[in-house]
């Protein structure tokens, strides 16, 4: 077994973990991180791509890479975009729940504000 | 070669522990931290992949400026946390969720381990002009040669995701400046990392941006350094968080993507089509559109995690 193929497992695990969080965490902040999560196993499965691709005295696949470098930053935007959503829906609603009903609210703010 | 397998095995072990973790700490703050501690795991993975370009991306940008924006996130929706934890799915969402992860996983690895033959590449055709565009990174002769639509498109939406942000502002507040919040006001350590820093993160910044044609490093690594500057000099007090709606400001944002727009179009006029670079003058272009897209990079980038104003603007 190669040290691809180990990051490949890893990757393939990570992507899995990911996926459980982001169906399971009922607060949006968390569905956020699972999801970065499986995004960077996806990630990881392109770089192995790109490895096991090594040819022409470069260690990997540079198209791949580059490629995962983009995927990166577009990651970071949507995961700005979702954070700057949530903590509207914070302010304006006083909760960041996504369940559609409305919270037994103690505190009096769930429901309509 | 066996300590590399072992080297390799523990690497591999630590960042799945970190993910377990982030998936299942108990406090949000403790999650983001698993994360970026994941982050900077996972860098150490690119290099081991041969990808140092993409370990100093994760590093700087997977793992550092999502980490900022994140553990700023969480802080302010600490009071909410207990209540929607209560939401928490019962036992049936849990095992049917646990067991689609466990198929994906499985596929996943099935697809790894399974002997493919000889892996597809693309090393070979991107190695072949390398000469001609006189850069000596491959990964940035793609970013800025080969796929350079891709990288224009990014920007697009690199500025898309920043409209985004500022939409969700109040009307009272639209054009005024973002608030950086911090637990506790910045205290003197801080405003002493905020003076000493910079000076050298901007060395850094633009050395990794210059360095990046011919060895790992390039205009994403450089430009989130450069942000990451911006942003503990602003965290600090030392400079305000700019008004949205400065002139200037909205032209280092554009300029970047304004600028590959021009030599795209240029394209079609002298060599034979959109952003192709005319012969012998790639390198300069390049370097030209590097240099200007850091600029916009690192102010959306750093714009991005100061999110919307939330101060009203001054007259």
């Amino acid at each position: 077994m190669s040290g691809a193929t180990l990051y490949g497992l890893c990757s393939a695990a990570l992507v899995g973990l990911g996926l459980f969080g982001a169906i399971v965490h009922p607060q949006p902040l968390r569905k956020l991180l699972a999801f970065n999560l499986l995004g960077g196993g996806v990630f990881l499965q392109f770089g192995v791509i790109a490895r096991r691709g090594a040819a022409a005295g470069m260690g990997g696949d540079p198209v791949p890479q580059a490629m995962v470098i983009t995927g990166i930053v577009v990651a970071f935007s949507a995961t700005a975009l979702a954070v700057a959503l949530l903590l509207r829906l914070y302010e304006v609603s006083g909760s960041a729940t996504l369940s559609t009903e409305t919270p037994m609210s103690s505190d009096g703010k769930g429901g309509g504000r | 070669m066996t300590a590399a397998l072992v080297l390799d095995a523990g690497l591999a072990l630590l960042v799945l522990v970190m993910a377990v973790w982030t998936v299942a700490a108990g406090p949000a703050f403790s999650a983001v931290v698993g994360f970026v501690t994941f982050g900077l795991l996972l860098s150490l993975v690119w290099v081991r992949l041969a990808a140092v370009d993409v370990a100093l991306t994760e590093a700087a940008i997977g793992s550092g400026v999502t980490g900022a924006l994140l553990i700023a996130a969480s802080a302010r929706l600490r009071p909410t946390e207990s209540r929607t934890a209560a939401e928490r799915p019962g036992p049936v969402l849990h095992v049917a969720a646990g067991a689609l992860a466990v198929l994906v996983s499985a596929g996943l690895a099935a697809l790894v381990l399974l002997p493919a033959g000889s892996a597809p590449t693309l090393a070979p055709a991107a190695a072949v002009h390398l000469p001609e565009l006189d850069v000596g990174n491959a990964v940035t002769a793609v970013l800025l040669a080969y796929r350079s639509l891709d990288t224009l498109l990014e920007k697009v939406v690199l500025l898309l995701a920043l409209v985004g942000v500022w939409s969700l502002a109040p009307d009272r507040f639209w054009g005024g400046a973002p608030v950086l919040r911090t637990d506790t006001p910045p205290g003197r350590e801080l405003t002493l990392l905020a003076r000493l820093l910079p000076p050298v993160g901007i060395v850094v910044g633009i050395y990794i941006l210059w360095v990046g044609a011919k060895a790992p490093g390039g205009a994403f690594q450089g430009a989130a350094i450069l942000a990451a500057m911006w942003l503990l000099v602003m965290i600090a007090g030392l400079r305000a968080t700019p008004e949205i709606g400065r002139r200037r400001l909205r032209l280092v944002l554009v300029a970047g993507p304004a600028v590959f727009l021009v030599v795209g179009f240029a394209g079609f006029a002298l060599p034979n089509g959109f952003l192709s670079y005319p012969e012998g003058f790639a390198k300069p272009l390049i370097i030209v559109i590097e240099v200007v897209l850091t600029l916009s990079i690192a102010a959306i980038l750093g714009l991005l995690v100061a999110g919307p104003p939330e101060r009203e603007k001054r007259p």
